[in-house]
């Protein structure tokens, strides 16, 4: 029996040993995986990069099911995914999974972004790591809004009237510009059709590229932790950091508990709430789209809706467009307007403390307004929000270059 | 050239050459694929002129057709809201309709051929959702002294009977004016003014 497996063994390291001479497999696995030092006093915050990259795999599945029975034109969009609902065998179940992933997608990142914010994830030397993740959530942004024109339901339409007329705002190329995208004089089926062909093949190309450049960026740097000290600098005598464990099979053991308490909560939505009460999938969407009328209150998924607060609140088009556009990219400059030599929330001063508490409630309330009829105190509360947001980037070279910071520990605590 | 050595010139001039010649075939090559994305033909083919009968509309009512995937908007005026639209031009962007959003011959108070009607195209000149039509006397958030008009639920941007654009709204111009002519006394003809307004209009 032993001698059976000694020779199973034996067989199986000749494979590996083959492949390894013609393509590098176990020199991957130890560089990103078996021997790669991730810092060891991780917490509940460093969960949202994995969990990313599963609900990825996860739409990427079900989107995969989805194109096999959606159609993408005018006539038959809607139809299809009624059917799809109703007589495609767990075809409820894929399209749900899809739906609740496209929510659980942003929840992760913005809890992603938020733990880069605390622990000052985005400074020296982890800045392009940061702009690679910044390009991954634009190009999110994209992908959840071509695939929103999709079921041709009322929202869908009129949504994407709204954000491509964003573009007609450009000085004079901006119509052109705006009927180019369109290819088209109104929202139609020529226009549902190439958002198909963006959703399912051109930006999820893009996303995957660019997850690759990030996980390569982190994995050349290292991860940041929430002491946001380097353990890159106290090695032992075999040059690995005093401080760090290697990814797996810490890490990815801890992350597979991760991945089942999320699962628990996913499927909860997917079964039991997969609309969310309208805020996952909105009610004026499950009426086919009518290019004559408009829904009597248009709101965009929640996760868009601070941005489109702020669009809201500024009273001129081109400058409304602007702003918007701005309050998306500004995350981009976070590494280079952060003056202080702190990294880490724990060690941060009051006045870092305050703006980004401050921050945080204004990202909500803008989210919040953004949902509402623009009422004129709706417009009045979004105007005043939409000045704090800005004032949080715009003043943090100098709140930032003179905090209380305390002093920070040499090694990880 | 010697054995040995390299001869970085040519291998510039290969360089420069081989740059210069696919950079233009990269140009050359992406010409049909951003062009594909206009309008096709097909595209520009539909949305000819539609034929429009008003007789049945009322004082005060609003009827909308599609032309060119547009919602295209009739409203009959009565002779109190005409004569309110020239109270209001205080607080309208572009009373005069000095934007041009309309043909020549509705640039008027009343931004029309026959003042008793008003077409235009059902958009909001901000984002391109379908505003509202909120009567004078309809409930709305605006206080007593409405005088009527569109508002657009999706940005809060407010018109009045003549599609003329409030101030402090995000929406920058008035209402566009699509072309248009009274083939007889109760039916228009919207995408086409060939016969010329002015003429056969009125009476």
């Amino acid at each position: 029996m032993s001698k059976l497996i000694n020779g199973g063994i034996k067989l199986l390291n000749n494979t590996l040993g083959w492949i390894d001479d013609r393509f590098p497999l176990t020199k991957t696995w130890n560089e990103h995986l078996a021997q790669y030092y991730a810092p060891k006093n991780f917490n509940f915050w460093y969960y949202f990069g994995s969990l990313a990259l599963l609900v990825l795999v996860i739409q990427i599945v079900t989107g995969i099911w989805l194109t096999m029975n959606y159609k993408p034109s005018a006539e038959h969009a809607f139809a299809s995914v009624e059917y799809i609902m109703r007589d495609v065998n767990w075809g409820w179940w894929i399209r749900y999974m899809h739906s609740t992933g496209s929510s659980a997608f942003f929840i992760v990142i913005y809890l992603h972004m938020f733990r880069g914010m605390m622990y000052g994830s985005y400074k020296r030397p982890r800045e392009l790591l940061w702009l690679t993740g910044m390009f991954i959530y634009l190009i999110l942004m994209a992908e959840a809004f071509f695939g929103y024109l999709l079921p041709w339901g009322q929202m869908s339409y009129w949504g994407a009237q709204v954000i491509i007329s964003l573009f007609g705002a450009i000085p004079f190329i901006g119509p052109e510009l705006a009927e180019w995208i369109r290819g088209d004089y109104v929202v139609s089926d020529v226009t549902l059709n190439r958002f198909f062909s963006f959703h399912v093949i051109a930006v999820p190309l893009v996303l995957c590229g660019l997850v690759g450049l990030h996980i390569f960026a982190l994995h050349e740097v290292g991860s940041n932790n929430p002491d946001g000290v380097e353990i890159k600098k106290h090695k032992d005598a075999n040059g690995i950091p005093l401080d760090g464990i290697p990814f797996h099979p810490y890490y990815t053991v801890k992350d597979i508990v991760a991945v089942v308490v999320f699962l628990i909560f996913f499927c909860l939505v997917v079964f039991f709430n997969p609309e969310m009460g309208g805020y996952f999938l909105e009610h004026a969407n499950f009426i086919p789209a009518d290019p004559l009328k408009t829904p009597e209150h248009i709101a965009p998924v929640w996760y868009f809706t601070p941005f489109y607060a702020i669009l809201r609140a500024v009273p001129d088009k081109l400058l409304g467009v602007v702003a918007m556009g701005a309050s998306t990219l500004i995350f981009m400059t976070l590494p280079w307007l952060d003056r202080s030599p702190v990294k880490s929330i724990r060690y941060r001063g009051w006045k870092y403390r305050t703006a980004l508490t401050i921050f945080v409630i204004t990202f909500i309330s803008l989210g919040w307004l953004g949902m509402q009829v623009a009422t004129p105190n709706v417009t009045l509360a979004s105007r005043i929000f939409a000045v704090i947001y800005f004032l949080f980037f715009l003043l943090m070279p100098f709140y930032t270059a003179n905090d209380t910071d305390k002093p920070v520990p040499d090694r990880v605590t | 050239m010697q054995d040995g050595g390299i001869d970085k010139k040519r291998r510039h001039f290969l360089t420069a050459a081989a740059t210069v010649v696919g950079g233009a075939g990269v140009i050359a090559t992406a010409i049909p694929f951003v062009s594909t994305l206009s309008p096709s033909a097909k595209t520009k083919a539909v949305g000819g002129p539609i034929e429009v009968d008003i007789s049945g509309l009322k004082l005060g009512e609003r009827m909308v057709e599609k032309w060119r995937g547009k919602p295209v908007w009739i409203l009959r005026r009565s002779e109190e809201s005409l004569a309110d639209l020239s109270g209001m031009t205080d607080i309208l962007r572009d009373p005069e309709s000095e934007v041009e959003q309309q043909p020549e011959y509705a640039k008027n108070e009343y931004r029309s051929v026959n003042p008793e009607y008003l077409v235009v195209i059902g958009l909001c000149t901000h984002l391109g959702c379908s505003p509202n039509y909120l009567a004078r006397n309809e409930a709305n958030d605006f206080g007593a002294d409405w005088k009527g008009g569109f508002f657009c639920p999706c940005h809060g941007s407010k018109f009045d009977l003549a599609g003329r654009v409030y101030k402090g709204v995000p929406a920058p111009d008035n209402l566009v004016v699509p072309k248009y002519q009274f083939i007889s006394k109760s039916k228009i003809l919207i995408g086409d003014d060939s016969v010329g307004n002015g003429t056969g209009a009125s009476s």
